[in-house]
């Protein structure tokens, strides 16, 4: 029997695997972005899990929500990031380093 | 609780939005010739909008009443105090801006719009009463805010500001979105009130989980030790009157944010926050202060100054009482008119050319070429210090009061202590304007606005500001009292 535990027990992995996609990640913008994306997948499972075991439907509403920013998220990462390119020629991350620090 | 009472409340939210939207098919209409228009209008959008805050504040609305979209927000004084904050500082960012934007040709009819959808999110965000209220609003802020970094284009060091910016910001909406969603599976509930309700049994291991991961993620956002690595580079990277928002405007929504969710939501438990808020206060004063000191870029060195101001806004969060909450409130107004003055200040430095000047070594006998300016900035900086007799000792002053009430007499000594640290760097910039031989890089005219803001925020944090300090203090109080009610 699938219980409450093992969807939580997915979001956690999806969100440890999006937070250390981020870090850990050293050659493609484009990567971190699908990390971000990895994050609030996992949240939203971690929500709709709630929900149903709750019997209570605030958070599959609000998952609704996390999925309409994600989708705005993701399109202004991308417009940042083609101006980005426009400007180098590249999206490495190590090339993220104009800005000391 | 029915519709018209809720649309009567946030009618501050309505102006934003429709004004907004209305300048936004202005600017795809009329295209960047009508960009000043533009700007001219949202200062008005948003001074409406902060007139029909003001009633708010001054009434002192609180309890039940205050409550819109079925507790969804709650627009009370403490919303208001900070929102008319706000809608000062965004005003400022918008004053400053054509003239800089100007020596590029890239004053774009966009910066108008984007600024007041950001002051439409952070509007949001002060008078959340709920989670979704307050993940909805801190991500329009946010969205608007990724694209403001990213404004000037051409130039390598906005566009990798904007990405560093985004990258980071996703970053932590996301630990704040998983922080809340574990606190709606332990509460039960997505609303302040029901939370407050739900864990007042006890804190359950999910729920502190949560806690601790909405505090991580909020921390983000206002720029704390240790999670905030990011803001040299942003500040540094981003346009001078982006930067001079950021530093900001979004700073006091975050803040005012971060004060609601921990005395409110969480209003119960404060002994399993004290800590962590503790040590984000006392690692935010020390880093900002020692990091500080070896940087020759002017943005970069304010960027670590507003952290380390940050740190001393947290001494007030940690004593979680009703005078802390009124203190930050006050150290607030002082932060904003010290870094909008700091900004502007540096935005009037320019070389021959019209380029900006950047590096504190430029300053050199700035003193001698342009006197007022340096004044001006050396004010500016002794009250970021917070030496007596200029307002920003004020601030320090309430807050550290604060937090020896409330028996945290370590916290305020250490944080005495670092902050005479942190006078160093301070005084370093006021040795490089009076002292050195002039570079003589600083020239350049500079329009009304630049000079009104700065003239204005000095005089401000002057000790003409004393005169202020009752004033403050009652509107303060009333906000914090409406924060404290349900406590």
């Amino acid at each position: 029997m699938i219980g409450l535990e093992h969807y939580l027990v997915v979001g956690t992995v999806l969100f440890v695997l999006g937070v250390l996609g981020i870090f850990l990640n050293r050659k493609n913008v484009i990567v971190i972005l699908m990390s971000i994306e990895l994050i609030l997948l996992a949240v939203n499972i971690n929500l709709v899990a709630f929900s149903s075991a709750l019997g209570d439907l605030t958070g599959q509403i609000f998952a609704m929500f996390v999925l309409t920013v994600a989708a705005g998220e993701a399109a202004i990462g991308l417009a940042i990031l083609v101006i980005y390119f426009r400007g180098r020629g590249t999206i490495a991350v190590d090339s993220v380093d104009r800005l000391k620090g | 609780m029915d519709l018209q009472h809720s649309l009567a409340l946030i009618v501050p939210e309505e102006i934003l939005s429709v004004g907004g939207l209305v300048l936004l098919l202005a600017a795809a209409w009329l295209g960047d010739k009508a960009s000043r228009g533009i700007s001219v209008a949202a200062v008005v959008v948003i001074a409406a909008a902060a007139a029909f805050t003001v009633p708010v504040l001054c009434g002192g609305n609180m309890g039940a009443d205050t409550q819109a979209f079925f507790g969804q927000l709650r627009v009370d004084a403490f919303a208001a105090y900070s929102k008319l904050l706000i809608y000062a500082a965004a005003a400022a960012a918008l004053m400053i801006a054509p003239r800089f934007f100007d020596r590029w040709n890239a004053m774009r009819a966009e910066y108008p719009v984007l600024i007041v959808f950001a002051v439409l999110g952070m509007s949001i965000m002060v008078s959340a009463s709920d989670l979704m209220a307050l993940y909805i609003g801190l991500e329009m802020n946010s969205l608007a805010a990724y694209v403001l970094a990213a404004f000037l284009r051409t130039d390598s060091r906005s566009e990798e500001a904007g990405l560093k910016y985004f990258v980071l910001g996703a970053l932590a909406s996301g630990i704040l979105l998983y922080g809340m969603s574990l606190t709606y599976g332990f509460a039960g509930t997505t609303s302040f009130e029901g939370i407050r309700a739900a864990l007042s049994g006890g804190l359950s291991t999910g729920a502190l989980f949560g806690l601790i991961f909405v505090l991580a993620g909020l921390a983000f956002k206002i720029a704390a030790v240790p999670f905030h690595m990011w803001t040299p580079d942003v500040y540094e990277g981003a346009p001078t009157p982006v930067t001079t928002f950021f530093a900001t405007a979004p700073k006091v929504a975050a803040v005012s944010l971060l004060m609601r969710v921990s005395l409110d939501a969480f209003g119960g438990h404060a002994d399993a926050w004290r800590q962590v808020v503790t040590f984000a206060a006392l690692a935010s004063i020390v880093v900002g202060a020692l990091g500080a000191i070896g940087q020759d870029n002017i943005k970069r060195l304010l960027a670590y100054s507003s952290i380390n101001n940050v740190g001393f806004i947290l001494v007030g969060l940690a004593a979680a009482t009703v005078e802390g909450a009124s203190a930050m409130l006050v150290y607030l107004v002082i932060y904003v008119a010290m870094s909008i003055g700091s900004f502007v200040a540096v935005l009037m430095l320019r070389d021959a050319e019209g380029n900006q000047i950047e590096s504190i070594a430029d300053l050199a006998g700035l003193s001698r070429t342009n006197p007022a300016i340096a004044w001006c900035l050396l004010l500016l900086m002794l009250s970021l210090a917070g030496i007596p007799p200029l307002f920003g000792f004020w601030g320090k002053l309430v807050v550290f009061k604060a937090a020896v009430d409330a028996g945290m007499v370590l916290l305020a000594t250490i944080a005495i202590a670092a902050s005479v640290i942190g006078a160093f760097y301070y005084l370093k910039v006021g040795k490089v304007m009076f002292f050195d031989e002039p570079a003589n890089k600083a020239q350049g005219r500079n329009d009304w606005a630049h000079w009104t803001l700065l003239i204005a925020s000095t005089v401000f944090i002057s000790p003409l500001g004393y005169l202020l300090t009752g004033w403050l203090g009652n509107l303060a109080d009333a906000a914090s009292a409406a924060l404290f009610l349900t406590a």
